[in-house]
């Protein structure tokens, strides 16, 4: 069933993920109150705010990464195409594959770079040959922007790669699973401007096929790579919107504040 | 060098600035006993150090004194007849070897010939000895009705005159010390050794035979192999049990009052004495199931219920320190929990499940007294086949030896000591090579 549109009027469709109401709880501390924003496929959603604000927390509960946080509680609704991914028919499997997610840290398995990527696609069954999957293999390299570097590497360990590498890595093997959105936490906060610059340039190629949702502590970042931005506060979200118009005219003092830099 | 820059004078501290209070002669004195304290420190490291490796060079030092000797064991030269008389032809296995034997050494001193003296010089030989020239015939009937020069194993009053010196032991006579050497089988050996026909020869006997009431003709094959067989039962039930608990704890369990009882009670266990573990064998896998006495499975079984704390605790301790990210990366792209455990936990943990696994292997090989509940402490002389026959294990075995009333065991007791030890040796080894293949494996 469609749900009403939450944020910014939408102008790409129906959502392709929908939160409404969620509320986390790590113990008896409230982590997340009240937030609900919608996903949509072809844009770059940035969650921005300063630490402990809660965006990770959100991030996390879009493919139930929390459920292996100790005495970790979400309420609320999240659906993806309409299935509320917190019901009792959810597949947490099938969940985690539809939605990849990146990690702050570079994270590769201490495996090849070949079997990096080629794990998803093994777990999941996605390929019937070996000769298809080295072809998915390749492509994800290739749409990761990382397959000219690695081509004759690729039995070599991930973990010997370097951090920008290692973080395009896990990109490839996210996108290697094919999934429909793309969960992104602070992917370049551990690696230099160079190697940002190049995972901003893919993530600008990426929006084209995947939903992605970005959290950054890296305002330009934000500006540069998202067509819409929320501002998360204290566990609220206190903005959201088209990322010229947040950063432009934010209607909450704290949210125009954090943007211009007087606190963060 | 040519194009050195001198360096300026130090910047003058500003007027009205205080001097800086680390160069005051009070916190000086106090970094200088800062520094002193920093080489004491140092120093009582390595005196512990030192003595640890003291103790251990002593303990090896000793144990190699004692227990070289037995690898070497006294043999006589005699011509034997392998009379056709004292055999039948059909069944070399049943001929009186004794009866050749003692005529070889009667033709050799055919002055002994009072009953007494006959019977000393029969004592020369180990019964040992009989059962090689029986081996021997059976192995090549063609040798029936020849005359071979043998060496053959002497008795072990021999073999100790042999090892001490036989001056010394002539002067022990003298003195009238207690030596179960008489003058005359004293004097026949002084014969044999101008001869040339008295000497130590290389013990193989000591690694094919099992035990025996007589030290020079014991082995230590029956209690390695004992050993071996009631290890592999043990890791082949403590193994897969231990790492199947850690990684249900560690993976999979949910963090309440139970599994938190239930992890005090492992740690518990880990300490509970080993005798305990043994009585529980006997009450349970004797008394209760059945089981054969002194056997390798049941021996195996109770020290693997030992191991079991030990390598839980150690394969959780190696599951915990895999890093929390690998479990998060595969989760993320939809890996099952138990495919995070199988494809990536127990790799990565492998390397330190299977150190702790050896540690506990290590303390199992030389755990005795459990093994003397279920009656592993049996003489037993044969080699045991199977995980069903009676069978003895090397600390046991070491031991059955130290309480031996004939001197010759002190020897050989020293020597299955060594063997145990390098037994563990090569299994530390073993394991060291294990892992570092496992952990090439990324």
């Amino acid at each position: 069933m469609p749900l009403p549109s939450a944020g910014a009027p939408g102008t790409l469709g129906e959502p392709l993920m929908a939160a409404r109401g969620v509320n986390v709880f790590y113990g008896a501390k409230q982590a997340l109150r009240g937030v609900s924003l919608d996903i949509r496929r072809g844009e770059v959603l940035a969650l921005i705010g300063p630490s402990g604000c809660g965006k990770s927390t959100f991030l996390r509960c879009l493919n139930r990464m929390n459920d292996v946080v100790e005495g970790a509680r979400v309420e609320g609704e999240i659906r993806l195409e309409g299935q509320d991914i917190y019901g009792p028919e959810m597949d947490v499997v099938l969940l985690r594959a539809r939605v990849g997610m990146v990690a702050q840290k570079p994270n590769p398995f201490p495996k090849s770079v070949y079997d990096n990527v080629a794990y998803g696609p093994r777990i999941h069954g996605l390929t019937s040959s070996r000769a298809e999957l080295d072809a998915l293999v390749e492509r994800s390299l290739r749409d990761a922007a990382l397959w000219d570097e690695v081509k004759d590497r690729l039995r070599e360990p991930g973990t010997s790669l370097s951090g920008g590498q290692q973080q395009r890595l896990c990109i490839a093997r996210a996108i290697a699973v094919s999934p429909d959105v793309l969960l992104m936490d602070e992917p370049c906060s551990a690696i230099d401007p160079i190697a940002t610059e190049r995972i901003e340039m893919l993530i600008e190629q990426l929006r084209q096929r995947y939903a992605i949702v970005i959290v950054t502590h890296n305002m330009q970042q934000a500006a540069r790579i998202s067509q819409r931005t929320a501002y998360f506060h204290l566990g609220e979200m206190l903005e959201i919107g088209p990322t010229h118009e947040v950063f432009t005219a934010a209607r909450s003092e704290k949210a125009r504040d954090y943007i211009s830099g007087r606190f963060g | 060098m040519t194009d050195a820059v001198p360096l300026p004078p130090p910047e003058a501290r500003p007027a009205g600035a205080p001097p800086s209070p680390h160069l005051s002669a009070r916190i000086a004195a106090r970094r200088r006993g800062r520094h002193r304290a920093e080489a004491r420190f140092r120093l009582y490291g390595l005196a512990a150090l030192a003595l640890c490796v003291v103790a251990l060079a002593v303990l090896l030092a000793s144990l190699l004194l004692t227990g070289l000797s037995a690898f070497r064991q006294t043999h006589l030269r005699l011509e034997v007849e392998i009379a056709p008389q004292h055999l039948d032809p059909a069944r070399p296995q049943a001929g009186d070897y004794g009866a050749m034997l003692r005529a070889a050494l009667e033709a050799r001193f055919p002055e002994a010939t009072s009953r007494a003296d006959r019977r000393r010089l029969h004592a020369l030989l180990s019964g040992g000895a009989e059962e090689d020239l029986r081996r021997m015939v059976v192995a090549d009937p063609s040798l029936i009705g020849t005359r071979q020069r043998l060496w053959l194993l002497a008795g072990t009053d021999v073999d100790m005159a042999v090892k001490t010196g036989l001056p010394r032991v002539a002067r022990q006579i003298a003195e009238g010390a207690g030596v179960r050497l008489s003058e005359r089988q004293l004097e026949w050996l002084e014969r044999l050794s101008r001869e040339g026909d008295l000497a130590l020869r290389w013990n193989s006997r000591f690694f094919t035979a099992g035990d025996s009431r007589d030290p020079e003709r014991v082995g230590v094959l029956g209690g390695l192999v004992g050993s071996l067989l009631t290890l592999l039962v043990c890791l082949a039930l403590a193994l897969p049990v231990g790492v199947a608990a850690a990684v249900y704890l560690e993976e999979f369990a949910p963090r309440n009052r139970f599994t938190a009882l239930i992890e005090v009670n492992i740690a518990n266990l880990a300490a509970v004495p080993s005798i305990v573990f043994g009585l529980l064998g006997l009450a349970v896998f004797l008394n209760v199931f059945g089981m054969p006495r002194s056997a390798p499975l049941v021996g195996g079984a109770v020290l693997a219920l030992l191991s079991l704390p030990i390598i839980i605790i150690a394969a959780r301790a190696a599951l915990r320190a895999v890093p929390p990210s690998v479990r998060e990366a595969a989760l993320a792209l939809g890996a099952s929990p138990m495919q995070v455990v199988t494809h990536h936990v127990l790799p990565l943990a492998m390397p330190g499940i299977l150190t702790g696994t050896i540690l506990a292997l290590a303390n199992a090989l030389g755990e005795t007294a459990p093994l003397l509940m279920i009656g592993m402490v049996a003489f037993i002389v044969d080699i045991p086949g199977d995980i069903l026959s009676p069978a003895t294990v090397l600390p046991v075995q070491i031991y059955m030896w130290a309480s031996g009333a004939e001197r010759g065991f002190v020897e050989k007791t020293a020597a299955g000591i060594l063997v145990l030890l390098a037994f563990m040796l090569s299994m530390n080894a073993v394991a060291i090579l294990m892992r570092r293949r496992v952990e090439r494996r990324w």
